[in-house]
Order: structure tokens, then C-alpha cells, then sequence
């Protein structure tokens, strides 16, 4: 309940500009829902919605509902960006430049299947706001796994754990030299926000990627969602970062400042690691935080 | 009383680029394009009449023709006019979204270059690509000619706008895509009155707020799919009234059906595309002998015009359906359609099917004249006849 009404500093309440409607259809304690009412109130009315079948179509609802203010366009799973693309280019032909378009994708539309087609509105530069919500698998479909899972994380499809480590999307896209790319937690609503604004407020191609640990899929309580979040982040697991222009890297800190067992103690995905493994889980984000670190030294943001 | 004919004069085109000319005439705001042999004049020609400023349309190039085709379905679901093409391999990439577009009553009109899928690899003049997509809710021109393909790609956004259906213009490639002849280009002004432009009633807008393609309950779906029949149940007429208006201006009148010489024929040749130049000769050829025997072209179809076909073959001794496609296990797909059109009516004709020219091969005129010879009292066959 704090962190539906207040910011993860616990003192500001949040003011609910009412983009997100009631009676949306997520999972309860979901916090895809809480993240899509603050990207949904920070993006305003003047704009278009491209949802990829994902849990963020379910939330929005069926027809004749919406769970959002803004129209949306349903598309098909690997077609986000490039209706997008579509919705962008039929808006500037209508004089409606500054319609502002959304794409929301989970990490199934954008790591995996439409992964041709955000690299290419990326590469062309099209001037949209693509959200992954990232639950690190297909969740809506009951758990199998995406190429966003992480090592060693169990799924329906890799129930002894995945032999591979999560796709590296934040430096594929960053390959792009796209305008902005960013990852944001539903831990730090404040920093989601400004995240959405700074996006909202540039053009060209502008990229969210937002952890959503899946209740269900991952085995997390209904109350936990965001606290599981919160360990991604404190432990390094889920860095957040910004990337402006490809090139400038720019880390939020303080970093690790918990273990990255606590993190995988507060889920069921990781049940089967014994010490070692999750050593060697601890070792790869350590690994992983020093070559951030190093792009940001040879990159760092203007 | 006859009014001056709305033509903007002769130009040598080859069949690629009378499409380009008559897409540039219709003046679609967004067209996403992939090039793919033998389609690609249509979106170079595209592209330099953009370069030369004479085609102020936004054209995207996306990585695939999937990308293209959903590219297109989005812009034109904020109400833009859309245009697209495609060949074989594209065509049957965007399967998934010539579903969509249909479903969500998407206005589109894109130009297929009628090519044999792989495997193995061909670029040869073959049907099948766009006779897979026939189940796909999309309205389906066949066009003979160059000219024929500069005219249907401009009636085709009348009739889709008109119907809120997608329509998808075909020619065969090469010996239509790439032969040249002389072209009536229509005046600019006329088709501008053609293709008034009009508000969607139903398009993404903020202002509007109402979303496109939404999961839909059962009864929903149902009654979206009952009213899609509804609308592809209007589009003979359309097709009818555009191509009667389109030769009241230009002398060039079309219909959903042409009958060639069929006045008297004991037998007519019924077939689509390019494959109707070949037997228009051979028609005349045989009326030459003292032959009575004709040609009906199927111009559209989907929806296919079962009444029309009924009609125009009723009392005939025979049709011989010539098929430059092939469904495996079952013969020529339009052979198929008339079947199923003419199945339980009255004074129907002898119906013989044939597997002609499939894969590009060439099928002589004299081929023809000989099978008129051939079938004229034979009983047709069960399986299917290939074409030597």
C-alpha cells in the first residue's frame, strides 16, 4: 500500500494524474500496473499506444475497455517498433508531429521476436518512446524462458536453470547510437518518472527498459514485487543506468550495496544454487558493474 | 455528348512502372516498402518521383516485408492512406499481417508481383503467392497489362476506402511486371476527383481515444467477422462502379469479369492475368477457324463473383480453366473456385482444369488452339492436367 501511494522515500504522496484507470486486469501486487500509471501520467494526452501482446495488453483490457487514457493500436508480438513506425509516420502525415507515440513491448517482443524490428526503427531513427516492461521471461504464457533470463534462473522451459546469461540489450541498443536509452526499477517510482519526462521531452528514438519481477513467475508474494525489485537494484543485479546517444553512460550510485544473495534468496528461481553458484552470480555482477564503469570513464555524460 | 477523355498522354512503361505511376497519381501520405526482385521498379520508380518532388508521400524502409506490411496496418490506423508492394517471398512474410489488416477493416492497398515461392528458387511468373493469401479477407485484383496495372492500382483505393477492406492488385511477374508498351497516363486532376479524400470514422487519435484491434469476446469476434463478410459482399458492385466510372473518363471501362468474344462460344478459355493475353490470340485464332469460342477473365478474385462467373458460362459446352498456379494434392486454384461456384446450378458447362504455363513456362498460343481441339468432346478428367 506505501508504495502505491507514496515515493520510495515514503514522504511525498503521489499525485495521480488519472491516466491508468481503475479496474485494469494485472495480477494483484503487480508492479507493471504501478509502473504504467506513472509512464502512462507522465506522458499526458497527447498521444498513441502500440502494445505488443504481452501482460501490458492484458492489463489494458479487452475490447470495448481501456485501461489506459490514450488510444491503442494492439499489434502483433514482433511488430512493436514498426507499428510504432507506422503509427509515427501516419500521425506526422496528418500534421500531428507532436502526437507523442508509445510502444510497449514485454522482454519477448523486444529481446526475442522483435528484436529485427526494434534494431531497425532504432537504426532509423524513428522518433518513438519504446517501454520493455522486462519480467525476464514469457510470463503471460506461465513461465518459459526468454532470452532475457538471466544465468542460472529457472523457467518453465529451463527448470534446471539457464545454461546462458540474459541478453545484453542496454549495449545492443547503445550499438544504435540511438538518443536514450535508460533502465528504470518500479523500486524508485521518482527516478521512473523524471525517466519518462526526460524521454517524453526528447525526439528520435528514446528507450525504457523497466525490471517488473513477474509474482508467479519468478515465485515472489503478492507484497513483494516492488521489494524484489528494490534487491535487483541494491544488489547490482539490475543497474540503473542512462545512455545518451549511444555513446554517453552515466550509473546511478551508490552500487551493490547488498549481496546478491539476498537478491536471489527472495525468489524461487534460484532455489537450486548452491554456495557456488550463487558465488559465481555475485562474481559476474561484479564483473559486469566494472566494465560499466569503465565505458562510463571513457564515455561519460556530457 | 461524349466528353474529352481524361488522359494525360502516351508514355512507354513497362508494367512496374505504370503501377508507380498510378500510385503516385493516387498520392498515398505513408508507404513502407521492401524491395524484393522482380517488384523493385515499383519502389525505385517511387522513389525518384519522391527525389523529383512530383510524389510528396512518406515513404519508410523498414528491414522486412513483416515490418513493412505492420508499418503499414499502424499508419493506416491513424486513417493515413497507405500503400505497399511486394513479390512471393514477401507476400507470403507478411501472411500474419494481411490477417490483421483485413481484421481491423484496414483500407490498405498494396501492388503484388505475382512470383513462384521457393523451393527451389525461382523468379518466374506464378500465382500461387498471392492465391495463399486468398482466405486472408484481402480484396484480390488479377491485371493483364501494364495499362491494366496503372488503372487497378487507382480504382483499388476506391474500392478499399469504399469497403474498409484491403486490396491487394496482382501481375505476373516479368512478362507483365517488365514488358514495356504504350501507357495512358490519366489526368492528375481526375484521379484527384476519383479518390476524394475522407475521415475515418474509426482511427487512433487521442482526441477520439478509441483503440484498434483490442481481444475481443467470442460473441465480438463473431460479429467483426460477420460484418466483414457484409463488406466483401459489397465490393463487386464497388469494383463494378469504380471500373465503369474509371472508362466513362478515360475510355478504358473494367468490371469484375471481362468476357472476350464470348457472343455464341460453345467453349470459352477461363483464366487470370497474363495468361489472358495468351489465350485472347488464340481465341481469335480459332474464331478464324469457324471456332465458337471465347475468354472470360476473372479480374477479381476475391470476393470471388460467383453469379457473374455462372452467368457468363451458362450454356456452354465447355470451360477450360487455365491455372498458372498450383496447390499441391488438389490442381489449379481457380479451377477449384469455379468448381465450387458452378457446383449444383443448372446448365453449367463441362468443366476441364489445367495446370498451365506453372513455374514461368511458356504456353504457346498454338498449345491452346490445340487444346480447344482436343477437349471438345472429351469428358474432363479427375486429377489434374498439367499443360505441356
Amino acid at each position: 500500500m506505501n508504495d502505491l501511494t507514496h515515493t520510495a522515500a515514503g514522504s511525498q504522496p503521489y499525485v495521480d494524474a488519472g491516466r491508468f484507470c481503475a479496474g485494469h486486469a494485472a495480477c494483484g501486487g503487480c508492479a507493471e500496473a504501478l509502473s504504467m500509471r506513472v509512464i502512462l501520467n507522465e506522458i499526458g494526452d497527447d498521444a498513441v499506444g502500440v502494445v505488443a501482446p504481452s501482460c501490458t495488453a492484458i492489463i489494458l483490457g479487452g475490447h470495448p475497455t481501456n485501461s489506459a487514457r490514450i488510444p491503442f493500436v494492439h499489434g502483433l508480438i514482433e511488430t512493436a517498433a514498426a507499428m510504432g513506425t507506422g503509427v509515427r509516420r501516419g500521425l506526422n502525415a496528418q500534421g500531428r508531429e507532436d502526437t507523442l507515440v508509445v510502444c510497449f513491448a514485454g522482454d519477448g517482443g523486444t529481446y526475442d521476436i522483435g528484436l529485427q524490428a526494434l534494431s531497425s526503427a532504432a537504426e532509423r531513427d524513428e522518433d518513438i518512446l519504446y517501454i520493455c516492461f522486462d519480467n525476464e521471461g514469457y510470463m503471460n504464457t506461465g513461465g518459459q524462458k526468454s532470452s532475457s533470463t538471466p544465468l542460472d534462473a529457472a523457467t518453465g522451459s529451463t527448470p534446471l536453470g539457464k545454461l546462458t546469461p540474459k541478453k545484453n540489450l542496454v549495449e545492443i541498443m547503445a550499438a544504435h547510437r540511438v538518443p536514450y536509452i535508460a533502465t528504470a526499477s518500479p523500486s524508485d517510482l521518482p527516478d521512473l518518472a523524471a525517466k519518462v519526462r526526460r524521454a517524453r521531452d526528447m525526439r528520435g528514438f528514446r528507450m525504457l527498459i523497466v525490471l517488473i519481477p513477474c509474482l508467479p513467475g519468478w515465485g515472489v508474494a503478492d507484497d513483494s514485487a516492488v521489494r524484489v525489485a528494490r534487491m535487483a537494484v541494491e544488489s547490482g543485479v539490475f543497474p540503473l543506468l542512462e545512455v545518451t546517444g549511444g555513446l554517453e553512460w552515466k550509473l546511478a550510485r551508490p552500487s551493490r550495496t547488498r549481496p546478491v544473495a539476498d537478491y536471489l534468496a527472495a525468489q524461487k528461481r534460484y532455489r537450486h544454487l548452491d554456495a557456488d553458484g550463487r558465488a559465481a552470480l555475485q562474481a559476474a555482477v561484479d564483473a559486469g558493474r566494472a566494465r560499466l564503469e569503465a565505458l562510463e570513464r571513457i564515455n561519460p555524460a556530457g | 455528348m461524349n466528353a474529352p477523355l481524361r488522359n494525360d498522354g502516351l508514355r512507354l512503361l513497362n508494367g512496374n512502372h505504370a503501377v508507380a505511376w498510378g500510385v503516385r497519381l493516387a498520392a498515398p501520405d505513408v508507404a513502407p516498402v521492401y524491395p524484393i526482385t522482380p517488384q523493385t521498379p515499383i519502389l525505385e520508380q517511387l522513389i525518384a518521383f519522391q527525389a523529383e518532388g512530383a510524389f510528396p508521400c512518406d515513404m519508410i524502409t523498414p528491414e522486412s516485408e513483416h515490418s513493412a506490411m505492420a508499418a503499414a496496418v499502424a499508419a493506416s490506423a491513424t486513417g493515413a492512406r497507405v500503400f505497399t508492394a511486394t513479390s512471393s517471398q514477401g507476400l507470403l512474410l507478411m501472411h500474419e499481417l494481411l490477417h490483421y489488416a483485413a481484421g481491423a477493416r484496414l483500407p490498405i492497398v498494396m501492388f503484388n508481383v505475382n512470383r513462384t515461392p521457393a523451393a527451389p528458387w525461382g523468379f518466374w511468373p506464378d500465382q500461387t503467392d498471392s492465391l495463399a493469401q486468398r482466405d486472408t479477407g484481402w480484396v484480390q485484383l488479377y491485371s493483364e497489362s501494364p495499362q491494366e496495372s496503372l488503372d487497378s492500382v487507382v480504382q483499388a483505393f476506391r474500392i478499399a476506402e469504399a469497403a474498409e477492406l484491403p486490396v491487394m492488385v496482382n501481375h505476373d511477374a516479368f512478362y507483365v511486371s517488365h514488358a514495356l508498351e504504350p501507357v495512358d497516363v490519366p489526368d492528375a486532376g481526375f484521379v484527384a476527383e476519383f479518390l476524394p479524400r475522407r475521415t475515418r470514422a474509426l482511427r487512433l487519435d487521442p482526441a477520439l481515444g478509441r483503440s484498434v484491434g483490442a481481444p475481443a469476446g467470442q460473441a465480438a469476434w463473431h460479429q467483426a467477422r460477420r460484418e466483414m463478410e457484409a463488406a466483401m459482399a459489397r465490393v463487386e458492385s464497388l469494383t463494378e462502379a469504380a471500373g465503369q466510372a474509371w472508362g466513362a473518363a478515360t475510355g478504358r471501362p473494367y468490371g469484375a469479369l471481362e468476357c472476350y468474344r464470348c457472343d455464341g462460344a460453345e467453349m470459352v478459355f477461363v483464366t487470370m492475368g497474363s495468361m489472358a493475353g495468351t489465350a485472347r490470340v488464340a481465341v481469335d485464332a480459332l474464331r478464324a477457324a469457324g471456332h465458337k469460342v471465347g475468354l472470360v477473365r476473372v479480374r477479381l478474385l476475391r470476393p470471388l463473383p460467383a453469379a457473374a462467373l455462372r452467368e457468363a458460362l451458362a450454356g456452354r459446352q465447355s470451360a477450360l480453366v487455365l491455372d498458372r498456379n498450383h496447390s499441391p494434392g488438389l490442381g489449379g486454384i481457380l479451377h477449384q473456385e469455379l468448381a465450387a461456384a458452378l457446383y449444383g446450378h443448372a446448365d453449367m458447362p463441362r468443366l476441364h482444369g489445367f495446370l498451365a504455363g506453372v513455374g514461368g513456362t511458356n504456353v504457346p498460343v498454338e498449345r491452346l488452339v490445340a487444346l480447344a481441339g482436343e477437349t471438345r468432346d472429351t469428358t474432363p478428367a479427375q486429377h489434374p492436367i498439367w499443360l505441356e
